[in-house]
């Protein structure tokens, strides 16, 4: 299994246990994840996030299992080159969270970004949320990703594609059926937070979708690495379909990517 | 939903069962008036996927007609006596699987008073309180006695941490819970759904000392550490397992739950401590 929505580091608004690289691994073998894509958890509140990057690299040779997603700030000066470091360290995608980094998600900065990943082949990453936001910190104001925001990315630039974390049924059908079909086929939705029964969320879009739009995702250590293995096993699913979410659609994607 | 919406896959593998004695705190069921079409689908959905992790009991309330003919938290009279009478028609069609929990509004003490009486004498087995009042309004000790009467803990609807007020529900957070519980301390009291949004960890603090307040584990929150903080807090003897809207995440802890605790501990999570504060025999 590949799990796409993965941390490291610890969180500024609350303690958070098994935030060190070895309690992540030891979390993905108790529900047998393989490879986990992982970013850098504190340098997505830093000033300049890039400052993290370099740790997640040398992280990602010292445990091979975990591929490095950086953070990429389009707002900062020579930020094309973070994200040539990062197809060059073969990450399998960049993210940028217009919330925490501070920038319009339509904005010219976020744009220029989503045609540089269109044009380069690297997936642009962005989380809808990082924890509900009934329960964060008073200081913790970056607002949550807007549907919109997703679908202007995909009218923005005819080759970018983007993976979206945590969001909900919500959230995904009014970008799915909102868009081109060949717009919607350029994003892909991990399953974190979407219910599984008895309001069946993750079967309705699955029977309205299809598996090949959905990604194996847990948000650990932020949230139970146990919750999206819960959710597949409690749906009545084919292996098939079974096997594109938990690793064939993003291996498909990292394929593109390296292609 | 999922068997219409899924039809022509494959089933695939059941996964295994939760291998004890298994009781959801806090299910709900829906009816013909509670103005969902596909009501029947909703609950063939929760006991299917209770089937499939090995749920033996679910211990349901009904919260009116959810907003159909009356507000959900400000439910109706008729609404809630036609809730708690539909419920107890799909308890007695699934014995030894579902058990219900008397919906009352407090804001009328005498149907409460009676729906609470009736909803004995025909099997329910306790009281659900949601936010018709704040938990330490005087209108909730009339039917905090009379539950203590029929020996009935007391599930009451939780906002965690409740910073101001949100529309729709007059809701309650810990402290004023733990003030009712103060009033009526022979009375157990279930503080619902710790992963049911807002912020959980001031709750912990508050629950420390007011030793006849359980907290159940249900919602959609997933937070990592939540758990953990929650043992700490207040020990595994006064923890209850619970879902409420989302299975899958009750799954999910309990699968952490097994690494947490003992066998002996997870045994009181997973059902002991229901069948402690519950009228004897309950889940018999």
């Amino acid at each position: 299994m590949i799990d796409v929505n993965v941390f490291v580091g610890a969180y500024p608004w609350r303690r958070v246990p098994g935030t060190a690289p070895e309690a992540v691994l030891a979390a993905m073998d108790r529900v047998g994840v393989e490879t986990a894509w992982v970013s850098h958890l504190p340098s997505l509140f830093w000033k300049d996030p890039a400052e993290g990057n370099p740790w997640l690299y040398d992280l990602a040779r010292r445990f091979p299992r975990l591929r490095p997603v950086p953070v990429i700030h389009p707002g900062l000066p020579d930020w094309e080159s973070d994200l040539a470091l990062a197809v060059d360290q073969q990450a399998p995608a960049v993210r940028a969270d217009p919330g925490q980094l501070g920038l319009a998600p339509l904005g010219a900065e976020l744009l220029q970004l989503v045609k540089a990943c269109g044009s380069s082949g690297i997936p642009l990453l962005s989380a809808v949320r990082l924890e509900d936001i009934r329960g964060r910190h008073p200081l913790d104001v970056a607002p949550e990703l807007a549907p919109w925001a997703v679908r202007g990315w995909l009218r923005h630039d005819a080759r970018v594609r983007v993976v979206i974390t945590q969001a909900d049924r919500g959230f995904i059908e009014e970008v799915h059926f909102g868009s081109t079909e060949a717009e919607a086929g350029r994003v892909w939705w991990d399953i974190s937070w979407i219910w599984g029964p008895p309001e069946e969320h993750l079967a309705l879009l699955l029977a309205t979708m299809g598996p090949k739009r959905f990604l194996f995702g847990s948000g650990q250590p932020l949230r139970l690495s146990e919750t999206p293995v819960a959710r597949l096993d409690l749906l009545e699913l084919s292996a098939e379909a079974r096997g594109l979410i938990e690793e064939g659609n993003a291996t498909s994607l990292t394929q593109r990517t390296r292609s | 939903m999922a068997s219409r919406l899924t039809s022509g896959w494959t089933a695939g593998p059941v996964p295994d069962q939760i291998p004890v004695m298994l009781v959801d705190v806090h299910a709900h069921f829906f009816h013909d008036r509670s103005g969902r079409s596909h009501w029947r689908e909703l609950n063939a959905s929760r006991l299917r996927a209770g089937e499939r992790i090995g749920i033996h009991w679910h211990l349901a309330s009904s919260l009116g007609s959810w907003g159909h003919t009356s507000p959900t938290y400000f439910p109706s009279p008729p609404d809630l006596t036609y809730a708690n009478a539909h419920l107890r028609g799909l308890a007695a069609e699934h014995p030894g699987r579902i058990r219900g929990l008397v919906t009352v509004n407090p804001n009328f003490t005498a149907h409460a008073v009676a729906e609470l009486e009736q909803g004995s004498r025909e099997g329910m087995i306790g009281l659900k309180l949601a936010a018709s009042r704040r938990a330490d309004d005087s209108l909730l000790d009339p039917l905090c006695a009379a539950a203590g009467r029929l020996g009935f803990p007391v599930l009451h609807h939780i906002w965690q941490h409740r910073r101001r007020e949100w529309p729709g529900q007059e809701a309650s957070d810990a402290v004023e819970l733990c003030r009712l519980a103060a009033r009526h301390p022979g009375i157990h009291f279930i503080l619902a759904h710790l992963g049911g949004g807002g912020d959980w960890l001031p709750t912990l603090r508050v629950l420390r000392s007011q030793r006849n307040v359980l907290i159940d584990l249900s919602g959609s929150g997933v937070d990592g550490g939540m758990l953990e903080a929650a043992l700490a807090a207040v020990g595994p003897e006064r923890l209850l397992w619970g879902a409420d809207a989302t299975l899958c995440t009750g799954l999910a802890k309990l699968r952490v739950l097994e690494r947490l605790l003992s066998p002996a501990d997870f045994e009181l999570v997973s059902a002991g401590n229901a069948e402690r504060i519950f009228p004897r025999g309950s889940f018999r």
